[in-house]
C-alpha cells in the first residue's frame, strides 16, 4: 500500500468547496460579472463553523443528526473511489452499489430533516428533491452498469482503475455515453442548472436549497462541504470514466483528476451561463435521457 | 475505418433520441440535418476507396438531407408561424422511453435476421432503430411538420439499411429513394401550407374534419 491513495483522497477533499467557485466565476465571467472570489465557500464555511445553530422546537433529533450523516456518508463514498487512478482507499466486491446507496443515503437523512422542520415549503422541497433521485438513481447505477460490463469487475477499484485503461479501446463509444449520462447526472445530483439553480432563492424554482434553509451555522456548513465533495466526486466519476488514469503514474493521474475537476466545474459554470433552468415537469425528461444514453451504453456491449 | 463509423452510427441514434426529446420545431429539424449530414459521412467512412459513386451519393445526400430539405421545413416553420409541438399524443418522456425500447428491440432483432454479413455489425440495429423512431415521431406528433421530419427520419433508417447492402443494390436505388423523398417532402410542404391557410392551425387532427 503506498501513499498516494490518501494524499490524492486529502488534496481532493481539501480541493472539494473550490470547485462550486470555480463554477461561480465561470459563469460571472461569461455573464459580464465579475462573481464571487473562487475562495468564497472556504471562508463561508470557517464563518459557519464559527457561529452557533439555531434549532426550531419543531424540530427533533432527526434534524441535528442529518448533517452528520449526509457528511459522512459522502467522505466513506469517498474512500471507495480509486482517486489515484489505481486503488482505492478500501474496497470490496459490489462496492457500487454501497457508493450509490450511501450517496442515496445522504439524501434520504436531508429529505427527513427537511420534512422534520414541519414546514410546507421545505415539504415541498423534499418532494421535488426525491421526484429527482427516483430518476436519477437508475441512470446511475446503469452507467455504473456500463462499466461492469467493460472491466468485468464489481469494485469501482477495478472498474475505474487499471483493467478500465486496457479496455478503454475497445469499448470508446459505450464509454463515452457512459460519461455523458454521469455528467448529465452531475447536474442533477448536484443541483445544478438545468436541473435547479444554485443561485435562486425563489420558492417556485427551488429544489436543493429550500431543504436546507432551516440549517445554521456548523450544520449548514456540513451540508455546504458534503455538498462540495459530492460534487468532486461524480466530477471524479466522470473524469475516470473518460480519461482512464490506470497507466500513468498515480501521482500524475492525481494531479490530472484535480486539473479534470476544474475543468468540470468551470463547464458546468458555462452551461450555468448559456443555459436556463428547465421546467419543473421537463426534469423527469433530462433524467430519461441520461439513463437513456447509459441504456444505449450497456445494448452496445450486450450484442 | 470501421471505428469511425460506429461512431457515426452511435450519433445517428443520438439524433434518433434528440428528435424524440425535443419540443421546438427548428430543434427538431436541425436534428434531421444533423443526422442527413451523418449519413452523408457514413458511405466514406464505411467504403475507404474513394469512387466517384460514394462521394457523389456523400454530396448528394449531404445537400439533399442536410441543406436543401431543412431549409425548406425551417422556412415553412417560419411562415405558418409554429415553433413548438405543443400536444403530443405520447408525452415527451414516454416518447423517449418508447425510442429507447426501440433501440433494444432492433439490436435484439437484428442479430436474428439471416442477413449477409457487412462491415459494422451497427448498421443493422441502427437501421431499424431508426426506421422505428421515424414511425413514432411520424404517428405521436400531431404538427404536420415534426411529421415531415418523422417520415424523413423514416427515409434516413431506410437509408442507412441500403448502405448495408450496398454492394448488392446499386446506389441508384438510394438516389431514387432521395428523390422519393423529396417529392415526398414537397407535397407535404404543400399539404402543409394549405392546413395552415383553411383552418389557421398546423394539426392534422383538423384534416378529419373535411368537408366537400
Amino acid at each position: 500500500m503506498t501513499a498516494t491513495p490518501f494524499v490524492t483522497l486529502l488534496a481532493v477533499l481539501l480541493a472539494a468547496p473550490a470547485l462550486p467557485g470555480i463554477a461561480t466565476r465561470a459563469k460571472s465571467l461569461l455573464t459580464g460579472r465579475r462573481g464571487a472570489p473562487m475562495l468564497q465557500l472556504y471562508a463561508d464555511l470557517a464563518k459557519l463553523a464559527r457561529k452557533g445553530a439555531v434549532y426550531s422546537r419543531t424540530t427533533t433529533l432527526v434534524f441535528r443528526v442529518a448533517p452528520v450523516i449526509l457528511t459522512a456518508g459522502v467522505l466513506v463514498a469517498a474512500f471507495l473511489l480509486p482517486l489515484d487512478g489505481r486503488t482505492p482507499i478500501f474496497g470490496f466486491t459490489g462496492d457500487l452499489v454501497a457508493f450509490a446507496g450511501l450517496l442515496a443515503l445522504g439524501r434520504f437523512a436531508l429529505v427527513l430533516a427537511g420534512l422534520d422542520t414541519g414546514s410546507s415549503f421545505e415539504g415541498m422541497g423534499t418532494s421535488r428533491e426525491v421526484t429527482v433521485a427516483a430518476f436519477a438513481e437508475p441512470a446511475l447505477l446503469l452507467s455504473l452498469t456500463v462499466l461492469v460490463l467493460v472491466t468485468g469487475s464489481l469494485s469501482l477499484g477495478g472498474m475505474l482503475g487499471a483493467p478500465l485503461a486496457t479496455a478503454w479501446p475497445a469499448a470508446a463509444p459505450s464509454l463515452v455515453l457512459a460519461g455523458a449520462s454521469l455528467f448529465m447526472l452531475l447536474l442533477a445530483e448536484n443541483a445544478r442548472v438545468p436541473i435547479d439553480d444554485p443561485a435562486t432563492h425563489l420558492e417556485l424554482t427551488m429544489i436543493h436549497e429550500v431543504i436546507i434553509l432551516d440549517h445554521s451555522g456548523p450544520d449548514l456548513a456540513l451540508v455546504l462541504y458534503a455538498g462540495a465533495v459530492k460534487f468532486a466526486l461524480f466530477g471524479a466519476l466522470v473524469v475516470s470514466v473518460l480519461v482512464p488514469r490506470g497507466r500513468f503514474d498515480p501521482w500524475v493521474a492525481g494531479t490530472m483528476l484535480l486539473a479534470g475537476l476544474a475543468l468540470i466545474a468551470a463547464l458546468v459554470g458555462v452551461i450555468e451561463a448559456v443555459m436556463a433552468r428547465l421546467r419543473m415537469d421537463r426534469i423527469p425528461q433530462f433524467l430519461v435521457t441520461a439513463g437513456a444514453l447509459a441504456g444505449l451504453a450497456v445494448i452496445l456491449l450486450l450484442r | 475505418m470501421t471505428r469511425l463509423s460506429d461512431l457515426l452510427l452511435l450519433l445517428v441514434v443520438l439524433a434518433d433520441f434528440w428528435v424524440l426529446g425535443t419540443t421546438r420545431l427548428s430543434s427538431t429539424i436541425r436534428a434531421a440535418a444533423f443526422q442527413g449530414a451523418l449519413l452523408a459521412a457514413l458511405p466514406i467512412a464505411l467504403h475507404p476507396g474513394l469512387s466517384i459513386h460514394i462521394i457523389g451519393l456523400g454530396v448528394g445526400t449531404l445537400v439533399v438531407k442536410s441543406i436543401v430539405l431543412p431549409t425548406f421545413l425551417q422556412r415553412a416553420i417560419r411562415e405558418a408561424s409554429v415553433r413548438r409541438e405543443v400536444e403530443p399524443l405520447i408525452g415527451f418522456t414516454a416518447s423517449l422511453c418508447l425510442g429507447a425500447v426501440a433501440v433494444a428491440l432492433s439490436f435484439a432483432i437484428a442479430q436474428r435476421l439471416p442477413l449477409p454479413e457487412s462491415q459494422t455489425a451497427l448498421l443493422v440495429p441502427v437501421a431499424l432503430a431508426t426506421l422505428i423512431v421515424g414511425l413514432i415521431v411520424l404517428t405521436t406528433r400531431s404538427k404536420a411538420l415534426t411529421q415531415v421530419v418523422g417520415y424523413l427520419i423514416l427515409e434516413n433508417g431506410i437509408y442507412v439499411f441500403g448502405l448495408s447492402q450496398a454492394e448488392r443494390v446499386p446506389f441508384l436505388v438510394d438516389l431514387g429513394v432521395l428523390l422519393d423523398v423529396f417529392v415526398g417532402v414537397f407535397i407535404m410542404g404543400i399539404v402543409v401550407f394549405h392546413i395552415n391557410r383553411e383552418f389557421d392551425s398546423l394539426s392534422s387532427a383538423q384534416l378529419t374534419e373535411l368537408k366537400d
